[in-house]
């Protein structure tokens, strides 16, 4: 008798090479690794203290500077020279200094692929779930594992299966149904398990908005993610892998997004969400758009459709980073980049150094900051004392333009 | 494996990576540096009353937020023993285990600030020696488990060579 399976429990089974359940123990095949210069520096090291010499395979393996980057004092200046030696001394796939973040660098240049079992030293790898893969946030040490063997082990995780049904109003975007599914979830509702995304809201979403939904699992405690392949739509051949009919899930949520409106995580924790209503009004002085969670075309885009042909407040700074230099090219192309430079924001190098408060925007003691990140832990943005605020890039901008928070609907109208 | 003995510092639910060790401290391979700023945002006092062997104590998912094994190195590199959670955030579990650091899913613990505790790795419990209590130990998976008798996962693939 065969028993059906999740998306994770096939992916992990073509990659164990036996048929795997929830709660077993597998060594499995990886298909690709990435390590940023976060994570790179310590796996190099473990990797020489392994006895490692090369990587399994130099053509599954991506490093990229996107933390602290362009170096902001000569220690990190000196981690992107160990990683960008290793890289071309061994020919992995490089991405240096203003490339892109990670996640979308990895999508964006197919190093990831529907099907793949794909490990990333940092914790929104779950991300590429949005690709139909099976995608874990690992750390360093793992990560060097793996480079020497081309091998992992895991736990089969249970699978949480979340139904997105109904449609989204204007104003209201994929980062709205995260935010609200993290409130509902709570930060470890997902712990070890992957989360699979299903439902009509979700069939008709863009990549980019799957990204956004399958990035955030991150913030539910979730080991990976993935969003219904149905409607997806890529640049090259590809099979999908679904559930089967009587696949086994640890829990099944049936989310409505007819009635949703724009969603906000107040400090400290991703899971602290409020509607925009009961936040609505509260001053800001820095307004961030960026991150591997909402710094894609369409979010330059909602953030245009709000800003153009308006000003952001006198008392704000708008700060955006594209989530890679294509999506820097492509907003420059269309002219968002005008419309956005227009309003008074400035754009910075495409990486993550805000959302992780190493450099190019720390905010100041007491300041309040609405950001379109994915964590506003105390201290995430480098200082404890100031206060963050998650949402949607078209709430970072009507907050801008407002100087408080405020709906984009109400700027809009 | 020996028991492990120390005096306990708690801390509550949800401690998340930010607050073991800010980002902004993290991009270095100097450990001391790591150790200089743990758990600061969390407990300014903790690292300079930390002494070595002593036990970290937390509530459920410990460990959450980012993938930075420089959150249990720094923990490490501060002199603990060992951390006893309620419940651990996944990536941070495998991290630790990973470098040596000994973690314990211990679901009903209920020690506090102060307490001294014992813990028997291999024998999956926690002793409050403070109140007497003892509390079951979740069991690892036997490859962890190898890992960390191993002395974490360098030193199992030194040895070993492949999984």
């Amino acid at each position: 008798m065969t028993i059906g399976q999740t998306v994770a429990e096939k992916i992990i089974s073509a990659h164990a090479g036996r048929a795997v359940y929830a709660g077993e123990v597998a060594i499995v095949r990886v298909d690709g690794v990435m390590a940023t210069d976060a994570t790179a520096p310590l796996a190099l090291k473990a990797f020489n203290e392994m006895g490692g010499v090369k990587p399994w395979d130099a053509s599954r393996v991506s490093m990229i500077l996107d933390h602290a980057s362009p170096a902001p004092n000569e220690r990190v200046g000196s981690l992107h020279k160990l990683i960008r030696d290793f890289a071309f001394e061994h020919s992995c796939h490089f991405y240096d200094v203003g490339a892109g973040i990670c996640h979308q660098l990895m999508v964006e240049n197919a190093h990831v692929k529907p099907g793949d079992l794909f490990l990333g030293a940092d914790s929104h790898t779950p991300t590429y779930g949005a690709l139909n893969a099976l995608a874990m946030g690992v750390g360093s040490t793992d990560l060097a594992a793996t480079l020497l063997t081309g091998k992992t082990w895991l736990k089969v995780p249970r699978t949480l299966k979340i139904i997105l049904t109904g449609r989204l109003n204007p104003g209201v975007s994929a980062k709205d149904i995260i935010l609200a599914l993290c409130g509902l979830i709570g930060s470890d509702g997902a712990r070890y398990m992957s989360v699979e995304f299903t439902g009509e809201a979700v069939k008709i979403m863009t990549l980019a908005s799957r990204m956004v939904l399958a990035n955030m699992v991150a913030e539910m405690g979730g080991k990976c993610a993935s969003v219904d392949p149905d409607g997806l739509v890529l640049p090259y051949d590809w099979t999908p892998t679904t559930p089967d009919y009587d696949a086994e899930y640890a829990r099944v949520v049936t989310f409505d997004c007819d009635s949703l409106t724009p969603m906000v995580a107040i400090p400290h924790a991703p899971d602290s969400v409020k509607p925009i209503s009961d936040v609505a009004g509260i001053p800001v002085h820095q307004a961030f758009i960026g991150s591997c969670t909402n710094a894609r075309l369409e979010d330059l885009h909602a953030a245009a459709d709000v800003l153009r042909g308006r000003h952001i407040a006198a008392g704000v700074r708008l700060l955006i980073a594209p989530a890679s230099n294509a999506v820097f090219k492509a907003a420059l192309r269309d002219g968002t980049l005008e419309t956005l430079t227009d309003a008074g924001a400035v754009f910075i190098t495409s990486g993550c150094g805000p959302c992780v408060g190493t450099h190019l925007g720390v905010p100041g003691d007491g300041e309040t900051v609405i950001s379109s990140t994915n964590r506003n832990f105390r201290g995430r943005m480098g200082n404890p004392n100031a206060l963050v605020y998650l949402s949607s890039p078209a709430v970072v901008a009507a907050s801008a333009v407002m100087g408080v928070i405020t709906d984009p609907l109400k700027v809009m109208a | 494996m020996s028991d492990l003995i120390g005096k306990v510092h708690a801390y509550g639910d949800d401690i998340d990576t930010d607050r073991i060790i800010p980002g902004k401290y993290t991009k270095t391979l100097d450990f001391s540096q790591l150790a200089a700023h743990v758990l600061e945002d969390l407990d300014p006092d903790f690292k300079t009353t930390v002494q070595a062997g002593d036990i970290l104590a937390a509530g459920e998912n410990f460990g959450c937020g980012s993938s930075r094994e420089q959150a249990p190195v720094a923990i490490q590199a501060a002199g603990v023993s060992v951390v006893i959670a309620r419940s651990f955030a996944r990536i941070f579990y495998r991290n630790a285990i990973n470098i040596g650091l000994p973690v314990v899913e211990a679901p009903t613990h209920t020690l506090q600030m102060g307490h001294q505790a014992r813990v028997d790795l291999l024998g999956g419990v926690v002793e409050n020696l403070t109140t007497g209590e003892t509390y079951p130990a979740t069991r690892m998976p036997d490859v962890m488990l190898d890992i960390l008798k191993a002395g974490g996962l360098v030193a199992y693939l030194r040895e070993k060579g492949d999984f």
